[in-house]
């Protein structure tokens, strides 16, 4: 109840808001056309996104990677209100987050990949 | 941070005995972080843990397209993503009532924070409800596949037409009825669950009777395509399985590698359990806001401490969709 003022403008202040409910519906709209967007390509499937790979992944991975990381950030920012939270707030909860869950998926993908070549290149069959 | 100093430094329960309030929030809305933040780590453990299986099986791991088609009332029709689309947006829509709700809180009306809480129970049902349907379809399975003793799933196409091709549509019965092998029978660990429709001779028989009948592997290829055998190839593999899978369990399952349903169980059930718990902790706050709990308590704080748990079940499911349905 401490926060009785909201902050009203989003994407850093491009778009700004009458009140907290007409922020609301906006945040709607712009999660709705992201998740649009998410399953027109997972549909399509458009040739040059899916056969060029950065950094070892699929383009279109790395596209539905950020465009889900864009939404978690809306979710969280306006409809959690961590916008409206002092910084201390909003900080302790995303860095220890963004922290441990990039080590940890860090740690265990580079070693399931080495376990998919251990069984790739090893002598034993696994096929039989 | 200026912010953070009292005035009244005098006061040692102002300094000291929790009058100092950095953070801004009551004791129950950072105790609803703290739960947030250790369950988001619980189930960032369940995906990685996923995304380590998929590394470790990145050949043959299955293609969510191919597996999720259904769509209600359209049967037959190859729909992929369509209902998890749909689903998503219940979920996003849902938590917009959700906010509506705590805004409506902040201004003390009743009535608004009480239609926006049921509209927000309902879409969470209507998401439940889906995942249920979900849920069905797959454990069910369309198609039913074989399985080699490695543990590999052999699927069945038509050459002709590139569709897949149910067990049943070509499986030849052989009229012989094998006995169901039940734990009062013998070693009581030794039990089996239901028999599928169709033995692996019946199968087998089944495929070398059609020509146009090929097997398409688990194993992917350049393109991020599955391998289909040619029709000799296919033939000469038919003869290695030792099981028919129809639909899914924990065991195995006619999509593909094994691990592959046992996450999708995991994964999925643990967040429509928190969504089905969500929906109950919102009807207890709902007739709590009916009977004016709040009303008398001055403030609809409540209201507010169960939305971030609520948005939070949804943003899960934004990275569950994604994991799951979409890379």
């Amino acid at each position: 109840m401490e926060n009785k003022t909201h902050k009203l403008e989003i994407f850093r202040g491009l778009l700004k808001f009458k009140s907290n409910e007409t922020k609301i519906w906006g945040v709607l709209l712009f999660l709705s056309i992201v998740t649009v967007v998410e399953v027109a390509l997972g549909i399509i499937k458009p040739e040059i996104l899916v056969g060029n790979s950065f950094l070892s992944m699929k383009i279109i991975n790395w596209i539905f990677i950020i465009l889900t990381i864009v939404k978690a950030y809306y979710i969280a920012w306006d409809f959690m209100h961590l916008r409206d939270e002092p910084q201390g707030l909003q900080f302790s909860v995303t860095i220890t987050l963004m922290f441990l869950i990039a080590y940890l998926a860090f740690i265990l993908l580079v070693e399931g990949n080495y376990i998919f070549d251990m069984m790739y290149e090893g002598f034993v069959s696994w096929n039989f | 941070m200026s912010s953070t100093i009292t005035t009244s430094v005098n006061n040692e329960e102002d300094l000291w005995g929790g009058g100092n309030k950095p953070l801004k929030a009551s004791y129950g809305k950072l105790m609803m972080w703290f739960f947030i933040v250790s369950d988001a780590l619980t189930f960032s453990g369940f995906l990685v843990a996923y995304g380590f299986s998929r590394f470790k099986n990145i050949d043959s791991w299955p293609i969510a397209d191919e597996v999720f088609t259904h769509f209600p009332f359209l049967h037959g029709i190859d729909a992929p993503m369509y209902y998890v689309a749909l689903m998503t947006f219940v979920l996003i829509f849902s938590s917009v009532t959700m906010v509506l709700a705590v805004d409506a809180g902040h201004h003390m009306q009743k009535k608004k924070v009480a239609v926006y809480m049921l509209l927000t129970i309902i879409g969470g049902a209507i998401f439940v409800g889906s995942q249920a349907w979900e849920w069905s379809n797959f454990i069910k399975g369309e198609y039913g596949a074989v399985e080699t003793k490695g543990g590999q799933i052999y699927q069945f196409i038509n050459q002709d037409t590139g569709k897949r091709v149910a067990l049943d549509e070509f499986a030849i019965d052989s009229h012989s009825d094998r006995t169901q092998h039940e734990n009062k029978n013998g070693i009581w660990y030794l039990g089996e669950g239901s028999l599928p429709s169709y033995t692996t001779d019946e199968v087998i028989a089944g495929v070398v009777a059609n020509p146009y009948l090929v097997i398409k592997t688990e194993k992917i290829d350049v393109n991020g395509e599955k391998i289909i055998l040619s029709r000799e190839e296919s033939l000469e593999k038919i003869n290695q399985i030792v099981n028919v899978v129809e639909g899914a369990n924990l065991v195995n399952n006619e999509y593909g590698n094994r691990l592959f349903a046992d996450f999708f169980f995991f994964i999925t059930g643990f967040h429509g359990f928190h969504v089905f718990s969500g929906v109950v902790i919102n009807i207890i706050i709902f007739f709590n806001v009916l009977v004016g709990t709040y009303e008398k308590r001055g403030h609809y704080e409540m209201v507010e401490k169960v939305g971030l748990y609520w948005h939070f079940v949804d943003l899960v499911w934004v990275f569950v969709f994604t994991f799951f349905y979409l890379v």
